[in-house]
């Protein structure tokens, strides 16, 4: 491993193979070739330098943020297995346990969006094959521009296209997701997707080419020149020219995909296999290094065995063609017959292409000629370049502090709500999730739409898992320590929300360009943030992903790490949603005494939305007291007290409350009484549609009322009564009072349940079907409508 | 009684079939592999939603010239029960053992959520557990289910009763509003002449536990399971 504070470190390089630096167009800098010779002792040939140059990208290598990952907590008890496998590993019981990883594939999407979100699904899943498990479940997080744009109206309905194309054919549903939309994604959306697997413990597999002498075998898919060098393409900013990079994007056949799940699964389960990987970014040339690397074994190849689909391909190409739906295998040595027939049963390769050694080196032939030989360490993310880039806080961190705060709202605050459930980041997302399959399988307790986090029932026993996918970008942009620590709360949250005990975590960085400070800090500040909130909410970070360099024209995007979180629920029945459920119940905002400071405005889309203005700081944000509330909803949940629960988060209580009306087609009366006057700061916008974080919505039986505020107490939990669950006919009413010198101030929200159904349900689709003609469209890689 | 359950390269709700025949039901099933050539032993066949064969021709297109469908034919020739749910349908339709077809959804997209049908037949085996105009509650999912049948077959089919299912508004209307897919006649499912094969879109496997949001789909196999039972096909697995 080489330490450096930048990439561009200047060095003096004498080469007498090359005449001019072609590494640098394969992406590597002078300073990092110079690294290559000297982990050789030699000039790399071109298929040598090929595959550092692919391994060493950000994309492979993480070599800006390697080492702040060594600040994650990664333990716990029920931790089987944690960063470093293909994904981690968490015990749920009765012999089984979770697996789970989010994975990006932004740039791909960003020129070709249907295969490149297609291919992300494809790639994600691979990694919970390797793990030895069945994928369960699919999410994603989604990030693109505003609608308004054609350009971004033809991405979003590519990407969910794609991710409809190949998760509902291979078979795995997609059952929950988030998207954000903001001008910073335009030209670079976010497509981050994650899997969910459930394994026997004994199931488990790695990705070690353990035993000499062991076979190494290529399954599934042939070998073809499609996205050859993905892994550099993914790790550079995307400008004018990324258009001509459409060829660096592979096209994914989720038909070969769903094949080779179940054969990889067959002879995992016939214990036939010693390790096994995912050949993804970087194809052949990581999935061989990493798993030689890993077990401390070399591997040697003869490429004229791999199966191709095209003749006349190069080592380079064999080696660094990111062709879709393949794994390495090692199986057991003379268990490659029944490894090959189990393969050709479902259609599939499976080849025997070389074998372990013993001395660390990946050795690559074609036929008795040797092609390549390069130390598999070397290659491997613990052998590429290590950077500790400079930091520095932007300018604009106290910029937005000195924005000043607009008028309070209006008395009368419909509009206001009216406009927020129609903005794009706050609107229903069915018109996304209804072209998902969120149902095969038979697991999905609780589907998207209807609660914080999706429930997919364990038909093995009694329990059930949660799962979610979080990240607020704007409260990121405004303060990325404090937003990422409120993305891991709200991830933890959307799960007690659902009555499940919060297990771990996996993070996917998104950010800008690591090599310029301010991008730099954001990241490490993100980092910080996660590690302090994952602690405090015992919920250890067991895999994750980084994707650096999303730019557009060289302006970075909001900084979005995203967390991917799952938890267990012992008893399924006890599952809690977010809709009200009969007229006459209480409702109760937990977590919050009304303070209605104006801070709770920083960072809210109340702000962005209706006024433009993106202001800092963000609320505060009490870890402690997050804890405390998550372990109320809990408790609240298992003593079955819970008739709904929602979590408070984007466009405040207000959104909140009218989300649960209208999923639940039932009335609210609400009154919120600030607590502080407006002398002390307080504003009825705040109270309203403030982002105060560690609250819950929650709506409980009158007789139950007593209990939960008794459990409250015991807890140190601030309570406030905000009102009751009336009839659908009745509508939805709630008011906001603050006290001034003079008395009182009030802001009223009344309206009609199909008001507000139309404009939250709405939204998206009005955007959307008006300009998508759909029987213009065609799918594949032409994608996209128009 | 026992069931097989058809598995085609690229079939992904045969475990969900396989689930709710065996664990809900409580009948004998077991897997028919698509090479087979033989259904001898099967008292009812499934045909379950998927995307057999990549679905890349058009949808059941390539699955119809699978060896097990010969098999599928016979087995309904002699009076075998046959369902064929979602993916299933459109391979008989394709198979020609069903009439129309199923083309790409209005919308042309993809469409996943709980719809409610009506039941316009109960003297079907595969509907003889509802009730006449009984509201069912069943989710679909497919791109791919518009049911078309030209005006003259569709007359036919009408006439004959061949319509088993509809989609309707949770009032058991018919509108044009409940249709989810532009399918004519808002066509959910239909059987063939002699009643004993049924292609339906909707995933009656998908609900049979109070816990995955109702128990609506049971109706269709204990439908079956009474069918063959009146039929002296041997009775439920204890």
């Amino acid at each position: 491993m080489s330490h450096g504070t930048s990439r561009n470190a200047p060095v003096e390089i004498q080469s007498s193979l090359y005449p001019r630096p072609v590494w640098r167009e394969l992406g590597l800098s002078d300073w990092e070739y110079a690294q290559v010779v000297k982990a050789l002792g030699r000039e790399p040939n071109w298929t040598e330098l090929g595959m550092f140059s692919a391994l060493w990208s950000e994309h492979c290598a993480y070599k800006h943020t390697r080492p702040l990952f060594k600040l994650f907590p990664t333990r716990g008890e029920r931790i089987l297995q944690s960063l470093g496998e293909n994904a981690g590993v968490v015990d749920i019981g009765d012999g089984l346990a979770v697996t789970f990883k989010v994975e990006s594939h932004n740039h791909p999407s960003a020129v070709e969006p249907y295969q490149g979100a297609a291919t992300g699904v494809g790639g994600i899943l691979r990694d919970i094959i390797a793990m030895g498990a069945r994928p369960v479940a699919l999410l994603d997080s989604l990030r693109f521009g505003r609608l308004e744009e054609p350009s971004v109206r033809r991405l979003f309905d590519g990407v969910v296209r794609g991710i409809a194309g190949y998760g509902n054919a291979v078979g795995v549903p997609t059952v929950a997701g988030e998207v954000g939309f903001d001008p910073s994604f335009s030209g670079n959306p976010l497509v981050n997707v994650m899997a969910v697997g459930i394994v026997r413990h004994e199931q488990v597999t790695t990705a070690a080419a353990k035993g000499v002498g062991n076979p190494v075998m290529v399954v599934g898919a042939r070998t073809g020149r499609d996205g050859i060098h993905g892994a550099s393409f993914a790790s550079a900013g995307l400008d004018g020219d990324s258009e001509s990079r459409r060829p660096s994007v592979q096209v994914g056949d989720p038909f070969k995909e769903k094949l080779l799940i179940e054969a990889c699964l067959e002879v995992i389960a016939e214990g036939l296999v010693v390790g096994i990987q995912d050949m993804g970014a970087a194809g052949l040339t990581s999935s061989a290094s990493e798993m030689a690397a890993r077990a401390g074994s070399g591997i040697e190849m003869d490429l004229l065995k791999v199966p191709r689909r095209e003749p006349g391909m190069t080592p380079f190409e064999v080696m660094l063609s990111e062709s879709q739906e393949r794994m390495l295998v090692v199986p057991r040595a003379g268990a490659e017959e029944r490894v090959k027939a189990i393969f050709e049963k479902w259609g599939l390769d499976a080849v025997v292409v070389g074998r372990v050694t013993d001395d660390g080196m990946l050795r690559l032939f074609e036929g008795e000629k040797l092609v390549a030989e390069v130390p598999a360490k070397a290659l491997s993310t613990d052998g590429a370049p290590v950077y500790y880039p400079e930091e520095r806080i932007p300018e604009y961190i106290e910029e937005i502090e000195r924005v000043a705060l607009p008028a309070d709202v209006a008395k009368d605050a419909t509009p206001a709500l009216v406009a927020l459930l129609g903005e794009p980041n706050i609107a229903s997302k069915a018109w996304v999730y209804r072209q998902y399959d969120h149902m095969v399988q038979t697991r999905t307790a609780v589907g998207p739409g209807v609660a914080d986090a999706a429930v997919l029932w364990l038909k093995e026993s009694k329990k059930a898992l949660a799962v979610t996918i979080d990240c607020n970008s704007l409260h990121c942009y405004v303060d990325p320590r404090t937003g990422a620590a409120a993305a891991v709360a709200e991830a933890a949250r959307n799960l007690v929300c659902t009555g499940a005990r919060p297990l771990a975590l996996t993070d996917g960085l998104n950010f800008g360009n690591p090599e310029k400070p301010d991008v730099f800090w954001q990241v490490r500040q993100a980092v910080l943030g996660i590690k302090e909130a994952a602690e405090a909410l015992h919920t250890p970070v067991i895999g994750g992903n980084v994707s650096l360099y999303n730019e557009t024209d060289g302006n970075p995007v909001k900084p979005t790490p995203i967390i991917g979180m799952v938890g267990l629920i012992e008893d399924a029945s006890k599952r809690v949603t977010q809709e009200f459920k009969r007229p006459g119940d209480v409702i109760f905002v937990l977590g919050d005494d009304l303070t209605a400071d104006c801070r709770a405005l920083g960072g809210s889309r109340y702000l962005a939305a209706l006024y433009g203005l993106v202001k800092g700081p963000l609320p505060k944000l009490d870890l402690e007291l997050e804890r405390r509330v998550q372990e109320l909803c809990l408790e609240a949940a298992e003593a079955g007290i819970l008739a709904s629960a929602h979590d408070a988060s984007e466009g405040g209580l207000a959104v909140a409350l009218a989300e649960s009306a209208i999923t639940g087609w039932l009335g609210a009366s609400c009154v919120l009484e600030a607590c502080k006057s407006v002398e002390e700061g307080a504003r009825l916008d705040a109270l309203l549609f403030g982002e105060a974080y560690s609250r819950i919505v929650v709506s409980t039986r009158p007789e139950d009322a007593g209990t939960l505020l008794a459990m409250a107490k015991a807890k140190g939990v601030p309570v406030a009564r905000a009102g009751v669950v009336t009839l659908a006919s009745d509508g939805f009413w709630l008011k906001g009072t603050v006290p001034d010198r003079d008395g009182r101030r009030e802001a009223v929200i009344r309206a009609g349940l199909e008001e507000l159904a139309q404009a939250w349900e709405g939204a998206i689709p009005r955007l959307m079907e008006t300009s998508l003609s759909g029987a213009s469209f065609t799918e594949g890689p032409s994608g996209g409508a128009r | 009684m026992r069931f097989g359950v058809i598995v085609f390269p690229g079939s992904n709700c045969d475990g969900d079939c396989y689930w709710a025949l065996r664990d809900v039901i409580g009948v004998d099933v077991e897997y028919v592999w698509h090479q087979e050539r033989s259904l001898e032993g099967l008292d009812g066949v499934v045909l379950p939603g998927g995307f057999s064969y990549g679905d890349y021709l058009r949808a059941g297109a390539i699955a119809r010239f699978a060896p097990v469908m010969q098999a599928v034919e016979a087995f309904a020739q002699a009076g075998g029960l046959v369902i064929g749910i979602c993916n299933g349908f459109q391979i008989l339709c394709e198979a020609g053992l069903l009439p129309g077809a199923l083309v790409r959804n209005a919308s042309l997209r993809f469409r996943c959520e709980t719809v409610p049908v009506r039941v316009e037949r109960t003297d079907t085996p595969f509907t003889l557990a509802c009730r006449k105009h009984e509201v069912l509650n069943l989710p679909i999912a497919h791109g791919e289910g518009r049911y078309f049948a030209p005006s003259e077959l569709l007359e036919t089919l009408e006439a004959k009763g061949q319509v088993v299912l509809r989609y309707c508004t949770p009032a058991g209307e018919v509108t044009a509003a409940a249709n989810p897919n532009g399918s004519v006649n808002n066509i959910a499912a239909v059987t063939n002449e002699r009643g004993n094969v049924l292609g339906m879109m909707p995933h009656p496997e998908r609900r049979v536990e109070e816990i995955l949001g109702g128990v609506d789909g049971r109706k269709i196999f204990e439908s079956m399971v009474a069918a063959l039972s009146a039929a002296g096909r041997g009775g439920v697995k204890a």
